[in-house]
């Protein structure tokens, strides 16, 4: 792969930017849901993710990108750990391609090294490439069910299994799964949805100028990638910085007042989303957010920017109503927060 | 280009045929980068003979490759290649169609009938120029640069799909008899040196971008990709004509070839009036034009922004007949989101629930890789060095693929939308079926909706999980005129003798007074409206497809119940039976 459109030079897309963001100071967010057109370039922000996301430290070698400093159990991949061998890599950002299948996605067993030596080993998959980085699944709902419920587990679990062919692995398999889909191509499960931490929705962009913006940036990255690379080079650098000190005041600690729970609840009852999880991602996110604005607490203002990622995919669905959920959200938000 | 000046641009109707082979030659000049070409052609002919032109364009080693409708992922993504692996005794990747396509074109004919997940490989590769291989424990990536030249023979309700359509960058229709030799078209080798030159092509000040941007919306054309798109045109056609940047004409003849054919509606005020204020972009007002007032420097139409004057050129490429010709793409549009994702037969369906020992007889598909696997390990058993080069299969090896075939169902709704009906409580009939469509929903059923009335029965929804549309068609749904009952069930009964034939379990729901009196042939009259009814109740049982007739009569019509029993299915009165216990019935129906 050559270079991607920097992620400073995408213009709009704003929702989606902040979700990422939100994702990649709290990865335990679980996950990213992006509804768009087609042609909205629902992609291009997430392929640029490496360069705004801090590298990590891996035990050299390991396929699992173990990080050295957690004293993990055994990993039978980290042949450089006793000799204490660390490298930097960039986060890794894992594409599952259409037609992917099973074998491929969790491991299995090592062929070549079948076939060559006899031998039964276990080859890593996609989930173990994804670790500790981004799984891209490109119209979420053209996979398979069975896939997409793995996919959902294990990013839920944090761990992979497999227990096939004879090869029994176990190994951490922790990403932020981004799905991405077109709900004119197929309606999503409502369970599926509920599983993705946040969701935000891709528009093309109407006003003029904007779209004038867009067509000239793409063009000029089309035509000159190295350039246009560097020269949004330090705006993604300030991204960076902003993503590392969004982390450390996140460890820190960011305090959540009453007042804001109080409103987050108010507001997840006034859109009757079920169970607990989305009052407790709208927290969350609520929270990274204050983080990534360097906020000691996370603000009314935090949780109204962010409830529509929240809980935007968690309505009740009410099949015959055709009002947007992007609409109710916002009747919600306006109602609750004028009170 | 060969067929205008450098600065000349036509104000006058284009003609279509000029412009097909102008999208041949700017394609072939970026064949990845204009993504390809939507062709409609009146018949087989014209559609060969554009597809030899842009060949003929080509360089002479540019790969063709065909795409069979049935195309599997293997053969369009790539896969295990079974000889070289057994001849080397290591894994060896096999690329697919797409990959091999690299640096030539895909031809696709009858493009509207490509399954879901081959329009979404191709729409990825035509995004990314490569195709990601993670199958059968391979992990490899090719380049797949290619043009594709999808082949539109839809009739009426048959469209590509719009992820494939929104990424062929032009749209052609074919006169009748066009020929590519009737057109100055540019050699190979003029091709050849455009495409060193392309690269190079200045866009100066950012103006081609801005007036494609601005005519693409002048023109109602949504998407970002279609002014990118022609942009790229436009470089090409400053490098046919071997300039450095981009000119005016280049430009123009790039918004007649990609933007004009894609337009969904005339720009607003005809371009003749005064441009409208909110289509030129106060902020990015190319300096270079002078005060309406003072005499135009160069021809007699700049004192117009450059944005109107590509306008026009683009709204004389428009087809006569747009108005008419755009009423019927939504309708034909409308009816693709209806169809959206049904996957038609001849894919393998089901969950894959790994394999089995058994030998690849009786349809049964051989695993090739659990096969090696299988053989693997026994290779120095079976007196095999390690590398020799070839693997010892024995048929005990053979492990064949299992599939549990999760059976979708399919509702097909049925509704008598004649007079006599519509004052027999056609709205409480309705209802039930929006309780039947939440409950379909909720089981992730595919719902189809036909409505009969006076001489005709109509498919108004083909199967779909669109719960919002079925009911949008539902409560659009007038009502009137007599009831051909007969027609009414023949037609269920072929939408649920194709569901089944695309693997779906259908169950029909149709719901009528059961007062019919247009016979099959369309003519007026109870008695021979009935005895149609009749037989076709016989036949429709004779297929075996579980049915419920609701009678939406006022007091239960005893013709009504007399059918459901020739059907073979449940009778239940409205009368008797209220919205709810349709839906239960019908679940009873449905999950037996």
């Amino acid at each position: 792969m050559g270079l991607v459109f920097p992620f400073s030079a995408i213009v709009g897309q704003d929702e989606m930017k902040l979700a990422l963001l939100i994702a990649a100071v709290d990865p335990s967010i679980g996950g990213v849901m992006v509804f768009g057109d087609r042609g909205t370039g629902k992609s291009t922000a997430v392929r640029a993710l490496p360069g705004i996301l801090p590298q990590i430290s891996v035990v050299k070698g390991c396929a699992y990108h173990c990080d050295p400093a957690v004293v993990a159990p055994a990993c039978a991949a980290c042949p450089a750990r006793a000799a204490g061998k660390e490298a930097k890599v960039p986060v890794p950002v894992v594409d599952l391609p259409l037609g992917a299948t099973e074998d491929r996605v969790v491991g299995a067993l090592d062929l070549e090294r079948a076939l060559s030596r006899g031998e039964k080993a276990f080859e890593p998959g996609l989930l173990a490439r994804a670790h500790r980085g981004f799984l891209y699944v490109d119209e979420v709902n053209l996979l398979e069910d069975h896939l997409v419920d793995l996919l959902l587990d294990v990013a839920q679990t944090g761990e992979n299994v497999v227990e096939r062919e004879g090869v029994s692995v176990r190994h951490p398999a922790r990403f932020v799964l981004v799905g991405s889909g077109n709900p004119e191509e197929g309606e999503l499960r409502p369970q599926l949805l509920d599983r993705f931490g946040l969701s935000v929705e891709v528009r093309t962009p109407t006003d003029l100028a904007t779209r004038i913006d867009v067509v000239r940036r793409r063009d000029a990255f089309d035509r000159d990638p190295v350039g246009e690379t560097a020269r949004y080079h330090k705006d993604d650098l300030k991204v960076r910085r902003r993503i590392e000190k969004g982390r450390a005041a996140l460890v820190a600690g960011v305090a959540v007042p009453d007042a804001v729970l109080e409103r987050a609840a108010t507001l997840c009852l006034a859109l009757g989303t079920d169970g607990l999880r989305g009052e407790l991602t709208l927290l969350r996110a609520a929270r990274a957010l204050a983080a990534l604005d360097g906020r000691p607490e996370a603000t009314l203002e935090h949780l109204r920017t962010v409830a529509p990622l929240a809980l935007r995919h968690r309505l009740r669905r009410n099949v015959l109503d055709e009002t947007g959920s992007t609409t109710r959200v916002a009747r919600a938000i306006a109602e609750v927060f004028a009170a | 280009m060969a067929s205008s000046g450098p600065d000349a641009v036509a104000a006058t109707a284009v003609d279509p045929s000029a412009l097909a082979a102008s999208a041949a030659a700017l394609l072939a000049v970026l064949p990845h980068a204009l993504g390809g070409v939507l062709l409609r052609a009146p018949g087989y002919d014209e559609a060969a003979a554009w597809s030899a032109t842009l060949q003929s364009l080509l360089p002479s080693d540019a790969p063709v490759s065909r795409l069979p409708l049935g195309v599997t992922d293997d053969r369009l993504i790539g896969g295990l290649d079974l000889g070289a692996t057994l001849a080397t005794g290591r894994p060896i990747a096999e690329s697919g169609l797409l990959a091999r396509a690299h640096g030539g074109i895909v031809v696709a004919p009858a493009a509207e009938r490509l399954a879901t997940r081959v329009v979404a490989t191709l729409a990825s590769a035509l995004d990314h120029g490569v195709i990601r291989l993670q199958r059968d424990g391979l992990s490899a990536e090719f380049d797949a640069r290619f043009a594709l030249v999808a082949i539109d023979e839809g009739t009426d309700d048959e469209v590509v799909a719009a992820a494939l359509r929104e990424r062929l960058g032009c749209w052609i229709a074919l006169p009748a008899r066009w020929r590519g030799e009737a057109w100055p078209l540019p050699t190979r080798d003029d091709i050849a040196a455009a495409r060193a030159r392309v690269a190079a092509v200045d866009d100066p000040e950012g103006r081609a971008a801005e007036a494609l941007t601005v005519t693409a919306v002048a023109l109602g054309i949504d998407s970002l990709r279609a002014p990118l798109q022609a942009l790229a045109a436009a470089r090409a056609a400053a490098a046919l004509d071997g300039r450095s940047a981009i000119v005016e004409a280049d430009i123009a003849l790039a918004a007649q070839v990609l933007l004009a054919p894609r337009a969904t509606r005339f720009p607003a005020p005809p371009p003749e009036d005064e441009p409208p204020p909110e289509d030129q972009p106060p902020p990015d007002e190319p300096p270079a034009d002078p005060p309406p007032d003072t005499p135009p420097p160069e021809s007699g139409e700049s004192e117009r922004p450059l944005e109107d004057r590509i306008l026009e050129a683009a709204v004389a490429a428009l087809p006569p007949d747009l108005l008419e010709a755009l009423a019927q793409r939504a309708d034909r549009q409308l009816r693709e989101a209806g169809r959206t994702g049904i996957e038609r037969a001849g894919w393998q369906r089901g969950r894959p629930v790994g394999t089995r020992r058994g030998a690849p007889r009786g349809g049964a598909r051989l695993h090739v890789l659990d096969t090696l696997r299988a053989a693997a390990p026994w290779q120095r058993l079976r007196g095999r060095a390690p590398g020799a080069g070839t693997v010892a299969v024995r048929a005990d090896d053979f492990r064949i693929k299992r599939f549990v075939e999760r059976a979708g169902r399919t509702v097909i709704v049925a509704v008598d939308a004649s007079g006599s009906a519509a004052l027999n409580r056609l709205a409480e009939a309705k209802g039930a079926i929006e309780i039947l469509l939440a409950e379909s929903y909720a089981r992730r059923d595919r719902v189809a909706l036909v409505a009969f009335r006076g001489a005709a029965a109509e498919v108004l929804l083909a199967p779909t999980r669109a719960l919002a549309r079925a009911r949008r068609e539902l409560s659009g749904l007038p009502g009137g005129g007599g009831t051909p009952l007969a027609l009414g069930i023949a037609v269920s009964l072929a939408v649920a003798e194709q569901a089944r034939r695309g693997g779906s379990v259908p169950t029909v729901v149709i719901l009528t007074d059961g007062r019919a009196n247009i016979a099959l042939d369309g003519s007026p009259g109870r008695p021979q409206a009935e005895a149609d009814a009749r037989s076709a109740a016989t036949a429709f049982r004779a297929r075996g497809v579980a049915v419920l007739l609701v009678d939406c009569s006022p007091r239960g019509e005893p013709f009504a119940r007399e059918l459901a029993s020739l059907l073979g299915g449940t009778y239940v009165a409205l009368p008797v039976a209220d919205a709810r216990t349709v839906a239960s019935v019908t679940r009873a129906l449905v999950d037996p």
